[in-house]
């Protein structure tokens, strides 16, 4: 990590490979679903990205790795609760397909001026997460890095954004 | 193709790897942060009052106590939540404000009492206390936009406490430098004032957590 904090690619990728199972096996402790344990792995990577500046090479690295794989997988759990006490999992919501005619969802709109138009009406997390995701065809380690959203954050803002938008939609058509 | 996901995320977290400063020890910032607030407090009080009102009620005992217990939970709050700011350091930080802290209440309590519970200040009911909690409302939003500027270096995976601490340490300091200009002793609505004007700081900067703490 010393070395990573330097700037040294090649020793912080290898880094990031060698805590990527033990991350995994942290997250575990929390969660038996596949899926949502690499998330959350994918998750405390990033985080451990934003803050490397914090890691403090004279104290143990375990412990600064462990705090932030189990407040990630905290985080992950009570959003996950939080969402599946209102909403339903959607997860071809995020997903933008190469077939234009796939995506049409916004079929009822003829121009981008009121696609912006739209946007404008979004809370500024969920047009933050559909503009990176969706118009700049960010992967979700990209948008996670640009916006300061976690991985599950964007994903539910996405979802959340395109069932706002929608509802926008059907209402103009009206 | 979960975990292929996760090759992808790292090839792409090496690829825009870049050289950071690293942080300095909490302990330090925490000191930094409560120099430069003491030095520029210490000026102003200077300039504006002097130490004649703080020295004179420093002379009773429970005074004393009270102002030392209110220092303390400033100290301690502020050291806890620099601390408590990096991942890894011990979550035990967040009880070291809380002895001062009960100390501080039960100090100004203890006045409360020996001025039989009276609601009414030296002044009419309420007496100057609106004063004081526009004192301590008031003083601590420069103070804490100095502390979240800082705090925010380490970008803290948990904000709660971090804002809860780093709150109640803003307004401990503002509460501690309201004593140079309070020459009258606590009455029960003084303190309830006080501590309101507290809760309200700590209310206000935990609410408002994310946006202050979000990173640069």
């Amino acid at each position: 990590m010393r070395a990573a904090q330097s700037g040294d690619r090649a020793a912080y990728e290898r880094l990031l490979r060698e805590i990527s199972p033990l991350i995994r096996a942290l997250v575990r402790r929390h969660c038996s679903n596949r899926a949502d344990i690499e998330e959350m792995v994918q998750d405390t990577l990033l985080t451990v990205h934003r803050v490397r500046h914090t890691y403090d090479p004279s104290r143990p690295f375990c412990p600064w790795l462990a705090a932030i794989a189990w407040r990630r997988s905290i985080d992950a759990l009570r959003r996950r609760i939080r969402v599946s006490k209102h909403e339903t999992r959607e997860d071809g919501a995020y997903e933008t397909f190469s077939d234009a005619a796939a995506n049409s969802d916004l079929e009822g709109v003829r121009s981008a001026e009121e696609v912006q138009d739209l946007l404008q009406l979004l809370p500024p997390r969920q047009r933050e997460a559909l503009q990176a995701l969706k118009l700049k065809e960010m992967t979700l380690a990209e948008a996670s890095l640009a916006s300061g959203q976690s991985v599950a954050a964007l994903k539910v803002n996405t979802h959340r954004a395109l069932k706002a938008l929608r509802a926008l939609i059907e209402g103009r058509k009206r | 193709m979960a975990a292929m996901q996760t090759d992808r995320v790292i090839e792409s977290l090496a690829a825009q790897l870049q050289p950071v400063r690293r942080l300095r020890s909490p302990l330090l910032r925490a000191l930094l942060w409560l120099a430069v607030v003491g030095l520029v407090g210490g000026v102003l009080i200077a300039r504006e009052v002097g130490l004649g009102i703080f020295m004179q009620r420093m002379a009773m005992p429970r005074v004393a106590v009270e102002n030392l217990a209110t220092a303390l939970t400033a100290v301690t709050a502020i050291i806890a939540a620099f601390e408590l700011s990096v991942p890894g350091h011990s979550p035990r930080w967040a009880v070291l404000p809380v002895l001062p802290f009960l100390s501080w209440v039960l100090a100004s309590g203890l006045g409360c009492l020996r001025n039989g519970l009276s609601l009414h200040g030296a002044d009419g009911f309420a007496g100057d206390s609106p004063h004081c909690f526009a004192f301590i409302a008031g003083a601590s939003v420069p103070l804490a936009a100095g502390l979240f500027w800082m705090l925010r270096r380490a970008r803290p995976i948990a904000p709660l406490p971090v804002a809860v601490l780093g709150t109640l340490g803003v307004a401990a300091s503002a509460a501690f430098m309201l004593q140079f200009f309070h020459p009258f002793d606590v009455t029960l609505i003084d303190l309830t004032l006080h501590l309101s004007a507290v809760a309200l700081v700590m209310l206000i900067g935990t609410a408002w957590r994310r946006p202050l703490l979000a990173a640069h």
